[in-house]
């Protein structure tokens, strides 16, 4: 039997990367598609009369947010998690068939849950809680595939070379207890056809919270989804691609471990703030509000890192779009996690709650951080996985520009619909009567709804830009050496 | 005291309680490095040397076989 030298094995990798592409682009498609409704509600129409049931508005967005959520993102979470799981353990997937088993049937049955939950939400068929819409089959099948994930996690870091858990590793860690411990808890749920004996569909189920405790818990998991899935394992991509990148050790090793603690500690207290003013007891509001502003600590503790990690090499943020993207990311997760906790302080939410506001400070966050930093992720690691160059950096520099004014245009025209659209609601006359009516804002609003479709657009743009050079550099790009992928990625112009 | 007032003093407490918890890991993180117990900034080079024929930073040794799995820090 030849006798090959040991090498890390990518396989999975290489299929979640292609899903992350393929999501990203059918979850933001759908968005766009939501945004220009939104502007010129004849779009809800665009596909006739008779289809109108599938491209309304209210069965499209659960369709977008999933998608977004749970396609794109968590597969780009995959892809890198089975890239520098490898790396930072040193060890190969190649070294253990199980291992490698398991990450295969990882990649299968998600796709399987793919393929249902994009089926079962455009029939419609939802629990109608906000990011946690799948019915009872779809949650058990996520189950499976939670779990498959965990082993794969806990497999790898038991024949691991490596001592020490490298701090990436912490924050998989977390994602994966993180997401299990609050997707269990809040997708607790009756199936109804065999609680009732028979009445109704089979797939359909109930809450076993009601009134102001599913609140609660709905939205100690929907902050935290934010947590364990937009926060903490984009801070574990962010905390291996950009020294590696860059060639610059992590600026402080410790500030990691301590904004890793406080990072977990804080954000699972900060939920609480959606229900400001609502049901939900004062002193739990309050709470919300609070650990909402102590959250800036850890959050800006581990993007200073990132900053002061490029010290004395800032010249390579000009020199190269990999860095320029995972710098704006670093940057655009300052901003969203200043801007949360400001939303959360109780006078400021009066006015921003149930604005426009909060979909710009959702979209500020996603577009100028998540998906920045899965897409300077998958950048860096297609050289290494298809022993190909980047097919071309100056479209990874058009694809930058297009969807950084995608994201600023998106945003700004949000907290202007959405400051407007607050003022006008609270607006009254001397008498206390309202001085608007609903759709009073709604005409005001237009322009700027048009202005975040176009951003929106643009975003979506640079999608198919990223897509292209990645397919470029998959199948005709110029082959390297091993040689030349130490740290800076090898380009084509 | 009512439940309410228990609450308050509880959370209180509770956070002054955790803050002391967070400045005492601060300490104990600074504190081995000057002491030379740990370099906590070498194990910023396991990102950079992550080739598979690369020396690990800690490699780790048969009597640690047990504790795989535990985090080091």
């Amino acid at each position: 039997m030849e006798n090959r030298p040991l090498e890390y094995d990518y396989t999975v990798a290489k299929w979640f990367m292609l899903a992350t592409v393929v999501l990203g682009i059918v979850g933001m498609l759908v968005g766009v598609i939501l945004a220009w409704q939104m502007a010129f509600p004849g779009v809800n129409l665009m596909a006739g009369e008779g289809l109108a049931e599938y491209t309304n508005f209210s069965r499209l967005r659960p369709l977008h947010t999933d998608s977004v959520i749970f396609g794109f993102t968590l597969s780009g979470i995959w892809a890198t998690w089975y890239y520098v799981g490898q790396r930072v353990l040193k060890v190969s997937m190649a070294e253990s068939k199980f291992l490698m088993f398991l990450a295969k049937l990882h990649f299968a049955i998600y796709m399987v849950v793919v393929v249902a939950v994009v089926g079962s939400l455009l029939l419609g068929i939802s629990t109608g809680k906000e990011y946690a819409d799948f019915e009872w089959p779809i949650d058990i099948a996520v189950v499976v595939v939670w779990v498959i994930w965990g082993m794969s996690i806990f497999g790898l870091i038991g024949i691991r070379r490596e001592k020490s858990l490298y701090i990436s590793i912490w924050y998989y860690i977390a994602t994966f207890l993180g997401i299990a411990m609050l997707y269990l808890f809040n997708n607790m749920e009756i199936p109804t056809y065999f609680a009732s004996g028979g009445i109704g569909n089979w797939y359909h189920s109930v809450s076993m919270y009601s009134g102001t405790n599913d609140a609660l818990v709905q939205w100690w998991y929907g902050h935290n989804a934010v947590a364990f899935g937009f926060t903490v394992p984009i801070v574990a991509m962010i905390y291996y691609f950009l020294p590696k990148e860059s060639g610059q050790a992590v600026y402080s090793y410790k500030l990691s471990l301590l904004a890793f603690w406080g990072l977990m500690f804080v954000y699972l207290w900060a939920g609480g703030h959606h229900l400001i003013y609502s049901t939900v007891p004062d002193w739990m509001q309050t709470m919300g509000s609070v650990f909402s502003v102590v959250l800036i600590l850890p959050s800006w503790g581990s993007a200073i890192n990132m900053l002061l990690t490029m010290k004395g090499e800032w010249q390579q943020v000009a020199a190269s779009p990999l860095i320029k993207f995972m710098i704006l990311a670093s940057t655009f997760y300052m901003f969203s996690t200043l801007e949360g906790p400001i939303q959360a302080i109780k006078s400021v939410n009066a006015l921003a709650h149930f604005t426009d506001w909060i979909v710009g400070h959702v979209h500020d966050g996603v577009l100028g951080w998540v998906a920045f930093m899965i897409m300077a992720a998958l950048f860096h690691m297609a050289p290494r996985v298809f022993k190909r160059e980047i097919y071309s950096k100056s479209l990874m520099n058009t694809q930058f520009w297009i969807q950084t004014l995608g994201v600023v245009l998106y945003f700004t025209s949000m907290w202007i619909a959405g400051i407007t659209q607050g003022m006008m609601w609270r607006a009254h006359d001397e008498f206390g009567n309202l001085a608007y009516s609903f759709i009073d804002t709604v005409a005001v609003l237009h322009p700027y709804f048009t202005i975040r479709a176009v951003g929106g657009t643009l975003y979506l743009v640079g999608m198919f830009l990223f897509a292209y050079n990645m397919y470029k550099t998959m199948t005709s790009s110029r082959r390297v050496e091993e040689s030349e992928l130490q740290n800076a990625s090898p380009m084509g112009a | 005291m009512d439940i309410g007032t228990l609450q308050a003093y509880a959370y209180f407490f509770f956070v002054a309680f955790l803050v002391v918890v967070l400045y005492s890991y601060i300490y104990h993180l600074y504190s081995s490095q000057w002491k030379g117990k740990r370099d906590y900034e070498k194990y910023g080079n396991i990102a950079l040397n992550d080739e598979i024929t690369d020396q690990p930073i800690e490699e780790i040794s048969k009597n640690d076989d047990k504790k795989v799995g535990g985090i080091n820090e």
